[in-house]
C-alpha cells in the first residue's frame, strides 16, 4: 500500500505546480499528506531516483520526476543503474531492468 | 463518412527532447520529414478536428480512479506537464473541441463504456505529436486515453472494439474528423534499458498492422509482450484501436529501429478508409 502513495506523491507533483512550489518551500508538509515509510520520505527527501527506482515507482512517473530535478539524461539512467547495484533488482511494478545494465544507445556508451 | 484520415505515429519524449544529442542526425531528419509529411497529409484532409488516442503517463489518470478509456470533452487543454526545457516543448494552450467530443462520446457509449474529461492537461504521449502534427496548435484536439501504463489493462480485443465504436462516431457526425494513433512498439522507455529495440517483433507487428489482419493482431497477449517488447510494447493497444477504426490496410510511411536515443523505433504510418469499419 505504501508503494501507491508513494506514486501518487510523484503523481500530484509531476503534475501540479502548487505541489512544485510546496515541494520546493515546505516538503515536510507536503510530506505529511501522504502515507510513507521512513525509506520512501527520505528517498523523496534525497531525491534519491536509484532508490525510488527499485522501491518500484513506475518508470514514467519516476523519468518525470527526475526530468523535475533538472537531471540530465544519462546520469538519470545511471542513477537507476546505481540503485539496482546498491539495493537490488526493482522491487514491484513492470519496470524492472532486463537489459543486464548496459547502455543501449551509441551516444550512451560513449559518456 | 466523416472519418477523413487515420494514422499512427510515435511520440517518446526523447523524438523531441534528446534530437539534440542524436548523433545519426541524418536519419533523425528522415523521420521529422515523415511526421511532417503526415501534418501535410492531415492538413489536406480538409480535417476540422483531430482525435489524438494515445497512451498516457499519469497526467491525468492515476490508480485511484483509472480509467480503461477516457474522451476529452474540454473545451481547452494545457501541456506538456513535463519540464519545457526537458522536454523541448514550450507550455501551451490547445484548443479542443468540446460540443463534437460529447457527441462522439454519446455515439461510443451505445456499444462501449467509456470515461470523459472535461479538464486533461498533456503530456509528451500528445504533446510530441502535436509539436508535429499541429505546431501552431490552431486545430481541434480531441484527447483519448487508453489505460496501458496500470495494469490490470483493457483486452486487446476491447481496444479494437472501441476503435471500432470510435469509427461509428466519427461517422455519425457532419464535421471532417482525422484520427491518429500515438504510441510504441517494443521499447523499454524509463529504465536503463531505455534504448533497447526489438526490431525483429516490431517488424512483425507493423506487418500485422499494415495487413490489418485483425486475428493477427489480437493474438498477443500482455505476457508475451512484456517479455519479447517490453512494458512499452503495451502501448500496441493505440495502433490496434486505429486499425479497428481505419478498417482499410496500412501504408508504412516510415520505420527505424536506428534512432535509439529516442527511446523507440520511431513509426509513421497511415491506414485506407475503403473499407467498412
Amino acid at each position: 500500500m505504501s508503494l501507491y502513495h508513494l506514486q501518487k506523491f510523484l503523481y500530484e507533483l509531476n503534475r501540479d505546480e502548487t505541489a512544485q512550489q510546496k515541494y520546493r518551500n515546505d516538503l515536510e508538509t507536503l510530506l505529511d499528506d501522504f502515507d510513507l515509510s521512513d525509506e520512501e520520505s527520505n528517498a523523496l527527501r534525497e531525491g534519491d531516483i536509484g532508490l525510488l527506482y527499485v522501491l518500484g515507482v513506475n518508470g514514467q512517473i519516476l523519468m518525470h520526476y527526475a526530468a523535475f530535478l533538472e537531471i540530465e539524461w544519462f546520469a538519470y539512467l545511471e542513477l537507476m543503474r546505481e540503485g539496482i547495484a546498491k539495493h537490488g533488482p526493482v522491487r514491484a511494478g513492470v519496470y524492472a531492468m532486463t537489459g543486464g545494465g548496459e547502455s543501449f544507445t551509441v551516444e550512451g556508451k560513449k559518456r | 463518412m466523416s472519418l477523413v484520415y487515420a494514422g499512427v505515429l510515435s511520440h517518446a519524449p526523447g523524438i523531441t527532447g534528446r534530437a539534440h544529442l542524436v548523433e545519426n542526425t541524418a536519419k533523425r531528419d528522415e523521420f521529422y520529414a515523415a511526421l511532417d509529411k503526415q501534418r501535410r497529409e492531415i492538413q489536406d484532409s480538409g480535417a476540422e478536428a483531430l482525435i489524438v488516442i494515445a497512451a498516457e503517463h499519469f497526467a491525468n489518470f492515476f490508480m485511484n480512479n483509472m480509467p480503461a478509456y477516457c474522451i476529452g470533452i474540454g473545451s481547452q487543454y494545457e501541456g506538456p506537464i513535463e519540464d519545457p526545457d526537458w522536454l523541448k516543448i514550450s507550455r501551451t494552450k490547445v484548443p479542443g473541441a468540446a460540443d463534437l467530443a460529447t457527441r462522439l462520446t454519446r455515439e461510443v457509449m451505445k456499444t462501449v463504456d467509456v470515461a470523459y474529461a472535461e479538464e486533461w492537461k498533456f503530456d509528451h504521449g500528445i504533446m510530441v505529436p502535436l509539436h508535429f502534427l499541429t505546431p501552431e496548435y490552431d486545430l481541434p484536439i480531441i484527447p483519448v486515453n487508453i489505460n496501458c501504463q496500470g495494469p490490470p489493462l483493457t483486452p486487446l480485443h476491447r481496444a479494437w472494439a472501441f476503435g471500432k465504436a470510435l469509427r461509428r462516431a466519427c461517422d455519425s457526425v457532419p464535421e471532417k474528423i482525422a484520427v491518429v494513433g500515438t504510441g510504441g512498439i517494443s521499447h523499454w522507455p524509463a529504465t536503463p534499458d531505455s534504448g533497447k529495440i526489438n526490431e525483429k517483433w516490431d517488424r512483425e507487428f507493423l506487418d500485422r498492422l499494415m495487413r490489418n489482419d485483425k486475428d493477427a493482431l489480437l493474438s498477443y497477449d500482455d505476457i508475451q509482450t512484456y517479455r519479447d517488447a517490453g512494458q512499452g510494447g503495451f502501448e500496441i493497444r493505440t495502433f490496434i484501436a486505429i486499425a479497428a477504426a481505419s478498417g482499410g490496410d496500412g501504408e508504412l510511411q516510415f520505420y527505424t529501429a536506428e534512432l535509439p536515443i529516442f527511446a523507440v523505433g520511431c513509426t509513421v504510418a497511415r491506414f485506407s478508409l475503403d473499407r467498412t469499419a
